[in-house]
């Protein structure tokens, strides 16, 4: 392959950097569709995330309180889609969209509101940037959702609201507040996703800096079969892709430029040959969606 | 009138929240207004806007119809608006009625072809067409950039963007709507759009076809049992909405400039969605709401200029209210709490989201 050596610890390294906004995004989508709530408004928690992480992190001084911010404004977010979603029974789908309106229209006001630039934020110190830790940190919530969803009873709550509501209101348990939970730690996670763009990949939030990774996590998950660490393997090879179309930009194989468009794409098309069920099927929760 | 509501909740949301940030929302309706009809060229930019718009909502509205939902309004347009970039650029020497027709079937073709991928893969291999047409919308975006910056670039322009193609292709040769409104970019597709939507509704409401698509939307295994194949409708409508999307593409390419630009499309496809549901998926609602939500695209980017807070984003924050606006109009009617004046209209399903 000539130049490109991809079995180097910095290809590695930067597969690894690229994939960790996807799998919190993933692992948080995860979280929300085996509860059986449609999630596409990961873009939204993103990108609320990504915002207020460097908000927070530009006030405070401190990218650490930056993420935990982004956190909890994400979950807190969410609590006006589970009000939509959850409590007034409106379609997943349209209120997902709508929200990644909402934050795509309402960041930039908020940013010209407070910093009164035309959406971005000012950088923080590259010094206070956050390392590989957050990466770290994404392995963590993967093998701590994995527990989470199969081993503990609250996960078994969480897969019976997506799988099968009413046998979980038999039990004398809440569906709905099952499913209002699990939306906020989505909010929460997809955020941190977002957070880990604007802290760790880069040094501020630019607009629409998520550029569709929301979507891509929603294809990961798919890929992953609604499996948490399927899902991860998904996002780990997504991040190789993206982390291939940098080091392939311009780059001849054999006297031939592989266009980045191609590799771009590829996640998308992978997505929708494997719903197509050419690679067996994927499996989705029986209730997703479903009311 | 049924999603009226909606979206009276949603304008009244978003001047909340200017209001919240010190402007004075009745100072921003007197923008909205005098921005899109101020002028010739302002009003004219509006009526573009709106023909996108309709062909939008009509795409994403006759999905609904039979119980799809396409967010794939964007790709469809995107991909058709390519192919006939493509089309003419590669066949240069087609000369002028000949040229025009076969343009316009290559568009049609073309979206046809974005909506029946969803809709064969719905039909007959069970995936879920959210998915499918959200997936297709970054291809096509992908494609697009991919001809584009490597096969189509303007060698005049810095920016990315396709040469303009012959005038054989385009309608500006004899455009009058246009010479009514000089140097706006509306088109006769205006018209044409106008005409397809009023179309749409005698196809739904007289045609055998059209009745059996809503059929397939309201029950699917009703349907089935008075012999109406739900696979059959199920490609039908997602092609026929690829078909409306492309519309969109069309009055850009042949109607106003002749060429692709990169993100020439503002996201019509999705602000289709906030049209399909502001009209509950009624043809002639959508001509009136098209026109609504293309006054404030229009005039959002005004707004950024004349105010001190809002940016030209507003117009999303507005969408994105109309769309929670909608949706809660659906849990009103499902559970009984109801105004007056909408009393007498049953629940129509084919609007359930």
């Amino acid at each position: 392959m000539g130049e490109i050596d991809i079995f180097s610890l910095g290809f590695v390294l930067s597969a690894l950097r690229v994939s960790t906004p996807l799998i919190f995004a993933a692992q948080a989508g995860l979280l929300s569709e085996k509860s059986g709530v449609v999630q596409i408004g990961l873009e939204g928690f993103m990108l609320a995330g990504a915002f207020s992480g460097a908000v927070f992190a530009h006030i405070t001084h401190s990218s650490y309180l930056g993420f935990l911010m982004a956190f909890m404004c994400g979950a807190f977010a969410s609590l006006l889609f589970s009000l939509l979603v959850v409590r007034l029974k409106t379609d997943a789908i349209v209120a997902g969209t709508g929200f990644n309106f909402l934050m795509m229209g309402l960041i930039p006001f908020l940013t010209k509101f407070i910093f009164n630039s035309t959406g971005s934020t000012p950088p923080i110190p590259i010094e206070l940037r956050l390392s590989y830790e957050v990466t770290a940190f994404a392995f963590a919530v993967v093998i701590g959702i994995y527990f989470l969803i199969s081993k503990t009873r609250w996960g078994y709550w969480i897969q019976f609201a997506g799988e099968y509501p009413d046998g979980l209101t038999a039990c004398g348990v809440s569906v709905e507040k099952v499913r209002w939970i699990s939306v906020f730690l989505c909010g929460g996670l997809a955020a941190l996703g977002g957070a880990s763009l604007s802290l760790f990949l880069s040094s501020a939030y630019s607009p629409l800096m998520t550029g569709g990774r929301g979507f891509i996590a929603l294809s990961a998950l798919i890929l992953g079969k609604w499996k948490p660490v399927p899902t991860l393997v998904g996002c780990l090879v997504f991040g190789i892709f993206d982390a291939l179309q940098i080091r392939l930009q311009g780059v001849p194989i054999n006297g031939f430029i592989i266009p980045v468009q191609w590799i771009q794409i590829l996640p998308y098309v992978l997505t929708i040959v494997l719903l197509a069920g050419f690679f067996g099927r994927s499996q989705a929760p029986a209730y997703l969606g479903k009311r | 009138m049924k999603s009226f509501f909606g979206f009276l909740f949603g304008l009244f949301c978003a001047l909340m929240i200017v209001l919240l940030a010190g402007e004075n929302p009745l100072h921003i309706l007197e923008i909205l207004i005098r921005s899109s009809f101020g002028s010739k060229y302002d009003f004219g930019l509006t009526l573009f806007y709106m023909t996108s718009l309709i062909f939008t909502g009509l795409s994403v509205s006759t999905a609904f119809k039979s119980g799809l939902f396409n967010i794939g309004a964007e790709g469809q347009l995107n991909f058709s608006a390519l192919c006939m970039v493509v089309f003419a650029t590669s066949y240069p020497g087609i000369t002028f009625p000949g040229s025009l027709l076969m343009i316009l079937l290559v568009g049609i073709l073309s979206g046809a072809i974005w909506g029946a991928i969803p809709g064969l893969l719905k039909a007959y291999r069970g995936s879920h067409e959210v998915i499918v047409t959200m997936m297709l919308n970054f291809v096509s975006a992908g494609i697009s950039s991919y001809f584009i910056s490597q096969k189509l670039q303007n060698p005049d322009s810095q920016n990315p963007e396709s040469a303009v193609i012959s005038d054989a292709f385009r309608t500006n040769s004899f455009d009058f709507l246009n010479k009514l409104l000089p140097e706006s970019p509306v088109n006769l597709f205006f018209i044409i759009a106008i005409l397809t939507a009023v179309g749409m509704y005698f196809f739904f409401t007289k045609s055998v076809l059209g009745y059996e698509m809503i059929a397939v939307g309201e029950n699917p295994s009703a349907a089935e049992r008075a012999s109406i194949s739900s696979k059959k409708f199920v490609v039908i409508s997602l092609v026929l909405s690829g078909v409306l999307a492309s519309g969109a593409g069309m009055n850009e390419v042949i109607g106003y400039s002749g060429q692709y630009k990169i993100g020439f499309s503002p996201e019509f496809g999705f602000m289709g969605i906030a049209v399909a549901l502001m009209s509950n998926n009624h043809p002639l609602g959508i001509i009136a709401n098209a026109f609504i939500m293309s006054l404030f695209h229009k005039g959002a980017s005004d707004l950024d200029i004349e105010t001190e807070t809002i940016t030209k984003d507003f117009s999303k924050i507005i969408q994105a209210m109309v769309l929670f606006g909608v949706g809660l109009q659906y849990y009103l009617n499902k559970y009984g709490v109801n105004f007056g004046f909408f009393k007498k209209k049953k629940i129509n399903s084919s609007g359930n989201m």
